[in-house]
């Protein structure tokens, strides 16, 4: 499984990601320079987390101009992976690869916790290595991470069974509907709040985040590809 | 050159008078300010140096000591680099600013040596949260580290915050940075080769900051705020890019020396680059990027906007290096060269504007020995006068009609003793994928380097204790930085020291400074931890009163093996010990005097603070690490404020789990003074019962008389008992909630 993570300047979570894929997973992978048109032959694009261009006007407002954009939504057109964490997930949304937005946290203040995130449906490479329903440990690290949608498109997103993790117990930012990751209609674009790579490594503590990239290896290697048939 | 024009650079007749005999002439006026800022205590240490100079610096694991812009220890096949520095007068006006650029300032430190900064700590203190302004001030500091070190995407590992109404409108705000070197190469901030060209990059340059050495080295007024323009404004992105440009650059080889533009800005780089090289720079400054127009050469020479650097560069290879700024949107252009004479050479409009030789502006500078008081002052020696029995009495069922519960309730809900987690839950801690130990949990952080190695670091000071003893104060506090890196298992290596103090003007601030010396030299000595660089910041006053003598050490240490580390969560079903200091034994070096308990309860800040058995201390970490290392300790927590009780009530708190011990005391016993009492080198350990024999045989042989067995924890509650009298019984809840609601309490009101 080839991955692919882009570095916006500003980004500062793209060698973590990078731990986990290639350090923990043995998995190819190149950090791709935003300036960059070509994403090669990746199969998971990651838009790591951090500040793209200091957050100024907007998280991921001005990442979403990047040239590399183009390359990541033809990537999600063509039904491949993409996963935004964190700032990936804010710039994931200003793109229109995924509905909604996220606003400063209920509190005004930035959160770094642990946090308890419960899993929606396990039908989807991201998530088939948890059981439905499963709460994990992941660490959150954001300003702005409440999440929002208008209630008709939070309708479609509940129809759509598009909410793939939720807070569980104690919502920490305000989200809506306690999302903490969205999915796309097709479920091959996800973006999440929790920093699952951040909850990888045993030699720092949790694991929770692990079954995310292992769940994306498993379904690679039963259909030898990172399109999904659903 | 009239009198006020003279007052406005903060120099002396004096000073004017020595700068004239160096130039053989009067300097101009954009001389004149360039000395002004130079020669501020900020930058020369004119007032401390005469200290400074006796701390000992040398130790097999030192790489680069004190001078340069911090300092490096060999962690084991790894280069850490490490430093802290405050930014106090500015934070006391723009506290969201001030703290912000602090850590930016910090971090520029770590990679002009070529280190990628690693990890952040911060040592802060506030006035009395009643006072809204103080609260504002704390939310203000937090919100800025937290606003510039998390994007600048560094983790805020660890740090300590204290209160007191001293710090009443001059917070202290002290950040250190750790950064880890890719190769053994450190980046020399001497410049050399004439005819290289000197390359500036980062940000562009404006009025912002002008001025702020010198702000920061005299006392704050009350029209403080109308300063607001000595603070520099911060961006944290911008030192990010400038961050890996920088890396970058510095990978290619063309760059021959570096340093950063912090106090004194173009000023201090130019001078001190050309002095450390033994050669000179000329500065061209119509070539310097601007933010704004009609800049005047002095502007440009003393403004102190962040995220800029001043790079040699290896002539000819300019084009390996500039285009790798420019990559990452930075300003990056040529703007002088490095000449043969010695001086700094300032050219504006094709005219020279100013010529200095460089080390009369950074080695040439004066010095101010002054005179030590020989007694310690009447103030001093009359607090060392009070004893315990002065306090009302104290029963088996409490004090002043108030139970021992209620008391361990009171003191959770003072913010230096209550849990930080609001401070800490602002701050990343995890970015980059390092952290092994998390704010809240131990008593030190834990960062990892490479494969199993990691380094451990904490911040500490206890400005009360210094105040009331400034040379036992000292001690003990290197005795606490040591104590808790071996509470997580880790070897102490060095110390970066920031002295906060009040005018050195004055004949008891002076003695403070040279007390505090004395204590540092022989701590640093007796456990092997030499300093390798620090920060000093003088005149924290405001309106005449000083704060206390707040002297602040950052340490290291080098943990071999991060999976064998230790927190101070323990478990149901493991044996408890105390190490140091038998609970309940008299001896000079535990007491009431400037504890927690006599501010929190009595209203009190006096006695003379416990003294310090530096060779005691010394054993019982060794033991502690020892402990850990074999796997015989499951959880370790030192003795500090609060005292014995509050020590063994934090590890229930952390654990979930209480504890029930049996005591048999005399009946002459003080119970305050046996519960709360600080000091005694004293650090509570688990032990899992299978190790139990070999654990007691190991104390029996290596720390006979000082350690004791106390019970086994379990049950939900901290219960503390004789034969005849529950003394403390506190379910662990109710101790949980006093801790953790103490600053939500006062700051989401």
């Amino acid at each position: 499984m080839k991955c692919a993570i882009v570095v916006f300047p500003g980004s500062n979570c793209d060698r973590d990601m990078a731990w986990v894929t290639e350090h923990i997973l043995q998995q190819p992978t190149r950090l791709v320079w935003h300036g960059e048109t070509d994403l090669g032959e990746a199969d998971l694009v990651i838009l790591p987390g951090g500040f793209s261009y200091g957050d100024y006007l907007r998280c991921g407002v001005l990442a979403r101009f990047s040239p590399v954009m183009g390359a990541v939504v033809r990537h999600a057109e063509a039904g491949k992976w993409v996963l935004g964490v964190c700032n990936g997930f804010q710039i994931l949304t200003e793109a229109g690869l995924l509905p909604g937005t996220l606003m400063r946290n209920r509190d005004l203040r930035f959160i770094c916790d642990q946090v308890a995130v419960r899993v929606e449906r396990r039908d989807l490479p991201w998530t088939c290595q948890y059981y439905v329903h499963q709460v994990l440990t992941l660490p959150i690290a954001h300003g702005e991470g409440c999440y929002y949608a208008e209630p008709a498109v939070l309708h479609e997103l509940e129809q759509g069974r598009q909410i793939v993790f939720r807070y569980h117990g104690v919502n920490p930012n305000g989200s809506v509907a306690d999302i903490a990751g969205i999915c796309n209609p097709q479920g091959n674009v996800l973006g999440m709040m929790p920093h699952p790579e951040r909850a990888s490594d045993a030699n720092l503590g949790g694991t929770d985040g692990l079954g995310l990239f292992q769940g994306l290896l498993a379904w690679y290697a039963k259909n030898a590809c990172c399109r999904l048939s659903l | 050159m009239t009198p006020p024009d003279l007052a406005r650079t903060g120099l002396t007749p004096q000073e004017y008078a020595w700068i004239c005999e160096q130039l053989h002439r009067p300097p101009n006026r954009l001389e004149l300010g360039m000395f002004g800022v130079m020669w501020s205590e900020h930058c020369c240490y004119k007032n401390s140096k005469p200290f400074l100079r006796q701390l000992p610096t040398q130790g097999a694991q030192v790489v680069v000591g004190p001078g340069e812009n911090a300092g490096v220890v060999d962690l084991g096949g790894v280069y850490l680099a490490f430093k802290v520095e405050s930014h106090n007068h500015p934070s006391a006006v723009e506290p969201f600013q001030g703290a912000a650029t602090g850590v930016g300032g910090i971090l520029r430190d770590i990679f002009t040596l070529g280190a990628r900064p690693i990890a952040l700590l911060n040592s802060l203190r506030f006035g009395d949260l009643h006072v809204p302004r103080n609260r504002a001030l704390l939310a203000g500091v937090v919100a800025g580290i937290s606003h510039y070190g998390n994007c600048v995407g560094v983790p805020t590992v660890g740090g300590e915050v204290y209160c007191d109404p001293v710090y009443n409108g001059n917070p202290l705000v002290n950040v250190m940075a750790l950064g880890v070197l890719p190769t053994p190469q450190v980046m020399p901030a001497a410049a050399r080769g004439v005819g290289n060209p000197v390359v500036y990059v980062g940000a562009t340059t404006g009025r912002d900051g002008i001025g702020g050495a010198s702000f920061a080295s005299a006392e704050l007024a009350e029209d403080t705020q109308a300063q607001r323009p000595a603070v520099q404004v911060g961006d944290p992105f911008l030192e990010k890019c400038l961050i890996e440009a920088c890396l970058e650059a510095f990978a290619t080889g063309a760059v021959v020396a570096c340093q950063d533009m912090g106090a004194a800005g173009l000023t201090c780089a130019t001078s001190e680059m050309a002095a450390k090289g033994g050669v000179g720079i000329r500065l061209d400054l119509d070539a310097i990027p601007v933010r704004e127009t009609g800049m005047q050469p002095l502007e440009f020479m003393l403004s102190e906007s962040q995220e800029r650097m001043l790079l040699v560069v290896a002539r000819g290879r300019e084009a390996e290096v500039l285009p790798i700024f420019h990559r990452w949107g930075l300003a990056a252009v040529i703007a002088g060269e490095v000449i043969a004479e010695p001086e700094v050479q300032i050219i504006y409009k094709q005219q020279m504007v100013a010529q200095i030789p460089a080390v009369a502006l950074t080695e040439n500078t004066p010095i101010y020995e002054r005179e030590i008081l020989l007694e310690p002052p009447l103030a001093v020696q009359t607090h060392w006068q009070w004893q315990p029995t002065s306090l009302p009495p104290a029963t088996p069922a409490g004090i002043l009609g108030r139970s021992w519960n209620d008391i361990v309730l009171t003191l959770f809900d003072q913010p230096n003793l209550g849990s930080k987690r609001w401070i800490y839950r602002q701050y990343d801690q995890q970015v980059q994928n390092n952290t092994v130990i998390l704010p809240g949990s131990a008593d030190a952080a834990v960062v990892r380097v490479r494969g199993q190695l990691g380094v451990a670091a904490t911040m500490d000071g206890n400005g009360r204790w210094v105040w009331l003893d400034p040379e036992r104060g000292a001690m003990a506090m290197v005795a606490e930085a040591a104590r808790n890196l071996s509470c997580v298992g880790a070897e102490p290596l060095a110390v970066t020291d920031n002295l906060n103090f009040g005018s050195p003007e004055k004949p008891e601030i002076y003695w403070q400074l040279a007390m505090v010396c004395r204590g540092l030299v022989q701590a640093c000595r007796a456990l092997g931890t030499p300093v390798t660089g620090g920060n000093v910041s003088l005149y924290n006053e405001t309106q005449g009163q000083a704060i206390y003598p707040t002297p602040v050490v950052g340490m290291v240490g080098r943990v071999a093996d991060i999976r064998r580390r230790c927190t101070m969560q323990w478990q149901a079903g493991q044996c408890l010990y105390l190490l140091g200091v038998p609970w309940g034994q008299d001896s000079p070096t535990v007491g009431l005097g400037g504890s927690e308990y006599l501010v929190a309860i009595h209203g009190l800040v006096t006695g003379r603070p416990p003294a310090v058995d530096l060779a005691q201390e010394q054993r019982v970490q060794r033991i502690c690490r020892t402990g850990i290392a074999q796997g015989w300790v499951q959880a370790a927590h030192d003795v500090s404020d609060g005292g014995v009780l509050i020590a063994l009530a934090e590890m229930a708190i952390a654990g979930d789990c209480g504890v029930q011990i049996t005591i048999n005391v005399p009946l002459e016993t003080r119970w305050d003074e046996f519960l709360f009492a600080e000091g005694g080198s004293r650090i509570w350990v688990t032990v899992v019962p299978e190790y139990r024999s070999v654990w007691e045989s190991y104390l029996t042989e290596e720390l006979p008389g000082a350690w004791g067995f106390w019970g086994v924890t379990g049950g939900d509650a901290l219960v503390i008992q004789t034969a005849h009298d529950p003394i403390v019984n506190l379910p662990v809840a109710d101790m949980h909630h006093a801790w953790a609601n103490c600053f939500p309490r006062r700051l989401e009101a």
